[in-house]
């Protein structure tokens, strides 16, 4: 370190440093899963712990969609559309079995999961799977992001 | 006990009664087809019956006569409940509309119009509403594939799923 205190880094670092720790969540909730949701950003759980506390229910507004409940084929136009209106860079999280697999909804109008309609960085199993389990793909994003190369 | 509502009923349509049945003061009506709109304003408008609670359809598919369209009242004065029933067969699974006597039945026709393809006559508006716009089959029918997977439909508004699915006319004569 030479006197006067500063340090040497790239752009892209500072950038994925910065977005790691402040990911915007749009929650598309549409069953018992986004149940789950509401004791992760509560005070027991607490999402702020990783950064990722300002929810926004607006697309435009959010860079990290998390998906939780069942997907049914009328509102996949919906999803996609929410998916698209997001600004870039953009995750996704397929947040338990239905949203990652279609579940035990393996019928005639549940899409069997979301990954056939937009691209899917974690899938969360469990049903519903635990919050922990939510921080667990937080961080998997969050490494995500340092490797990234471009800005 | 006979109810006074089956009396009623009884006496007005007469032959239009098929069966009946009563299970702790619950009436069940089995009536013909061509009464079904007739039986439903009789015991709306003569026998208390003012409060909508269910439609809904069955498949019976070794009968000759297939669907069952299943309709339940109750009276909130009396509180008495009836259960309505009419038959009707694969050929023509159609029945008449109970939408301008009981507003609460004009989404539950569409279920049943969804699921089973069974049209309601006059219904203000006659279409899917669980089902995506392109969905193609009834599900709930007995002979639907159960193995058979959806599509992913294109894009529909669904604004006018806003409304209750009546025109401002109809709306508009009802409130006169």
């Amino acid at each position: 370190m030479m006197p006067g205190n500063f340090v040497t880094t790239r752009v892209q670092d500072v950038c994925n440093w910065a977005r790691r720790y402040s990911l915007w969540p749009m929650p598309f909730g549409t069953a018992c899963c986004a149940l789950e949701f509401m004791s992760i950003v509560s005070g027991r759980f607490d999402i702020s712990r990783f950064g990722a506390e300002v929810v926004r229910f607006s697309p435009r507004q959010a860079d990290l969609l998390l998906v939780m409940g069942t997907v049914t084929l009328k509102q996949a136009p919906i999803l996609k559309r929410i998916y698209d209106q997001m600004p870039e860079p953009k995750w996704v999280v397929a947040y338990g079995a239905c949203a990652s697999s279609g579940g035990f909804y393996d019928n005639y109008h549940t899409v069997q999961g979301i990954d056939s309609i937009i691209p899917v960085d974690v899938y969360v199993p469990g049903c519903p799977p635990r919050p922990e389990q939510l921080f667990e793909a937080i961080i998997e994003i969050q490494e995500g992001i340092l490797k990234r190369k471009r800005v | 006990m006979a109810a006074e509502q089956m009396d009623m009923l009884k006496e007005e349509i007469g032959d239009g009664v098929i069966e009946t049945s009563s299970f702790r003061g619950d009436e069940t009506a089995l009536i013909k087809r061509s009464d079904w709109k007739r039986a439903a304003r009789i015991l709306k408008e003569r026998c208390g019956m003012d409060m909508f609670i269910d439609l809904c359809a069955a498949d019976y598919p070794d009968r000759d006569e297939r669907f069952e369209v299943v309709l339940h009242l109750r009276s909130t004065n009396k509180d008495k409940r009836f259960r309505l029933k009419a038959r009707c067969a694969s050929r023509d699974p159609s029945i008449e509309s109970l939408s301008d006597i009981y507003s609460g039945a004009n989404w539950f026709e569409r279920e049943a119009y969804d699921l089973f393809g069974i049209e309601f006559k006059g219904h203000p508006n006659m279409k899917r509403i669980l089902c995506h716009h392109e969905f193609e089959g009834h599900p709930l029918r007995k002979d639907y594939p159960k193995e058979r997977r959806g599509t992913i439909p294109t894009p529909q508004t669904l604004m006018d799923e806003m409304e209750s699915g009546e025109t401002r006319e109809t709306r508009e004569t009802r409130r006169e």
